[in-house]
């Protein structure tokens, strides 16, 4: 279970600082499918970064199991990554130099996990793991960085506009993928996008403004990745 | 504008060995000249003999430093243009795309000249307030008559404003060649490159860490060159420093030897700025996958480290046969002259400087590195 609790972060220095968190909590069960809900500048990226453990907050507590992964020391903290979650990005991040089975190794070997290519093969990629990131489409990049990021047996996998650069055909095949895995592995998902639409999928949504949640509930009536609208 | 001159402003390094460069030069040529003027007064045999030698020497270290640093300027600048135009590939490409021709582009590299100019000057005027010391240790017994400072303007047009305009030339006439590649390999920068050579060699199944190690070398070539070239400095101009001190007198031995500590220094600075600056996104990808800064910094930094060392054994063997071949070159006609032959000791301290001085210089980068925030990494 991950414990949020008044986390608050700033950016910008005493003439221009600027708060983008105001004081958040929530509490995300083991296994939940949570979808952030935001506008533009609305604070879900910076609060998605902070629960993952990218950034630390200035303030406020974030608790896994128990344990406040704010008040970790760096390397801790790096072993908390390690060991604990996954991420996905809007850009993909990809190491452009490296095959696709090299960067799906990339979170494969962190977690020993020798079963990578049943991943590959679940994302429809076994055929071109000996292609690099350039010769692939946008959705097929996406689904390696889901490979990757699944490929690590992350507790948390945590996606940020995983959509956001992918026509409507491509977006609904790369989340249910994510759907279809989340079933079968049981992770928690916490994705954070603007696509109202998406939040259909998700067991609990919550919707930031102005650096708050300013509503969060539980969705009895779920959707898959073809059924909601675009 | 397609360059600022804050971006010629980074050229720092290009400038220290410039101004190392004309330094030395201006010094020993101005010297070969104001000692020439004197020959005809040089009458006692004993004076004739030190008179030859002293122009004998003049010429081996203009030749020998010099050259080796307009050659170390050559590379580093090519090396420089090209690190630019690849980080700043999209934007050429825009430019390219929106209907600039290459030349009207690349013209706009002349400002790299600007840092030759700026280390040349320095390097003249430095040479002029060091000459009047420099004089008196040369003739130091009173073999000689007095050698009298003179100014020469030809070597001003050679040193100063030749190799500015060159240098400037040269930067425009490479940048104009670099962006002759078409508009979309611009746009999709490095890793479409790749994916172009067909048939190209795909990587071998192993660990990440291992195929990550290959391809950082493999990938980033002109890295890779760079560090060895950092090295092949170090090695060969520390050990030529002690071969100086032998052939010539022990002040242009220490000369030498203050040149390449800079040079070296210099080079391998830049070198590793530019690894990291160059890996910056796959550190910052493997941290957020929670890679610890050790694995980060032995699978990026250390895959440098065998360069290093191919670099330093080429500049030992390089230093070596230079000598060798000054030596039985000009002192040709001189009797008792020694064999150059190889040190050993020099060899070995020179080594183990360098090793620490790589490791102390990634060290701090590696730190460094593990300040900057994921975040800041991943928007850069």
């Amino acid at each position: 279970m991950i414990e949020i609790r008044e986390i608050k972060k700033s950016y910008g220095n005493r003439e221009n600082r600027f708060q983008v968190l105001g004081g958040i909590s929530a509490t995300i069960a083991d296994g939940d499918f949570v979808v952030i809900l935001g506008a533009s500048g609305s604070g879900k990226s910076t609060f998605l970064n902070v629960v993952s453990g990218l950034e630390r907050p200035d303030e406020g507590n974030v608790k896994y199991d128990g344990r406040d992964i704010a008040a970790l020391p760096d390397n801790e903290l790096t072993a908390f990554r390690r060991e604990t979650v996954g991420f996905i990005f809007q850009q993909y991040y990809l190491l452009p130099d490296m095959t696709v089975e090299k960067n799906v190794r990339m979170g494969a070997d962190l977690a020993g996990n020798g079963d990578y290519p049943e991943i590959l093969r679940a994302v429809g990629l076994w055929d071109k793991r000996q292609k690099y990131p350039a010769e692939l489409s946008g959705g097929e990049q996406q689904r390696v960085s889901v490979a990757r990021a699944l490929a690590k047996r992350p507790r948390v996998l945590f996606l940020d506009e995983p959509t956001g650069a992918l026509d409507e055909q491509t977006g609904r095949n790369v989340l249910d993928y994510i759907d279809k895995l989340h079933e079968q592995y049981q992770f928690t998902v916490v994705m954070v996008t603007h696509n109202e639409n998406i939040a259909k999928m998700a067991h609990t949504v919550m919707r930031m403004n102005s650096g708050k949640i300013w509503q969060s509930y539980a969705n009895d009536t779920r959707k898959t990745a073809y059924e909601i609208g675009w | 504008m397609v360059i600022r001159i804050r971006d010629a402003a980074k050229l720092l390094g290009i400038s220290v060995i410039a101004c190392c460069a004309v330094l030395v030069c201006t010094m020993f040529c101005n010297f070969y000249l104001d000692i020439r003027q004197i020959e005809a007064t040089v009458l006692p045999a004993q004076a004739r003999i030190f008179y030859e030698a002293q122009v004998a020497t003049a010429r081996v270290v203009c030749l020998v430093s010099g050259g080796c640093l307009l050659m170390t300027s050559v590379v580093m600048l090519l090396f420089y243009i090209k690190h630019y135009i690849d980080v700043h590939k999209k934007e050429l490409g825009i430019l390219k795309a929106l209907g600039y021709s290459e030349w009207r582009i690349a013209v706009h590299f002349w400002v790299f000249g600007s840092g030759v100019f700026t280390g040349t000057a320095a390097g003249f005027a430095g040479a002029f307030a060091l000459m009047p010391k420099f004089y008196e240790l040369q003739n130091k017994e009173g073999i000689l008559p007095e050698i009298a400072i003179g100014f020469h303007p030809e070597l001003l047009l050679y040193f100063v404003i030749l190799p500015s305009a060159a240098f400037a030339l040269l930067a425009v006439v490479y940048a104009a060649f670099q962006l002759k590649k078409p508009v979309l390999s611009l746009l999709r920068g490095q890793a479409q490159a790749l994916s172009n050579k067909k048939g190209g060699r795909r990587e071998a199944a192993g660990p990440f860490l291992d195929g990550l190690r290959r391809s950082t070398l493999r990938t980033k070539k002109t890295l890779a060159f760079f560090i060895f070239f950092a090295s092949f400095c170090f090695s060969s101009m520390t050990q030529m420093s002690a071969g100086m001190k032998d052939l010539g007198s022990e002040m242009m031995g220490w000369m030498i030897l203050l040149i390449g500590l800079v040079l070296a220094g210099t080079t391998l600075f830049l070198a590793i700025t530019t690894v990291i600056r160059g890996n910056t996104r796959t550190i910052a990808m493997m941290r957020v996958f929670g890679y610890s800064q050790k694995e980060c910094g032995r699978a990026i930094l250390g895959a440098y480290r065998s360069m290093a060392c191919l670099g330093f054994a080429v500049g030992t063997m390089y230093q070596y046969v230079l000598l060798r071949l000054m030596v039985d070159l000009v002192f040709k006609d001189f009797a008792g002259v020694p064999v150059y032959e190889p040190d050993v000791p020099v060899m070995l301290v020179s080594l183990a400087c360098f090793a620490g001085l790589y490791e102390l210089v990634m060290h701090v980068y590696s730190e460094k590195i593990r300040k900057i925030s994921v975040k800041e990494i991943m928007l850069a």
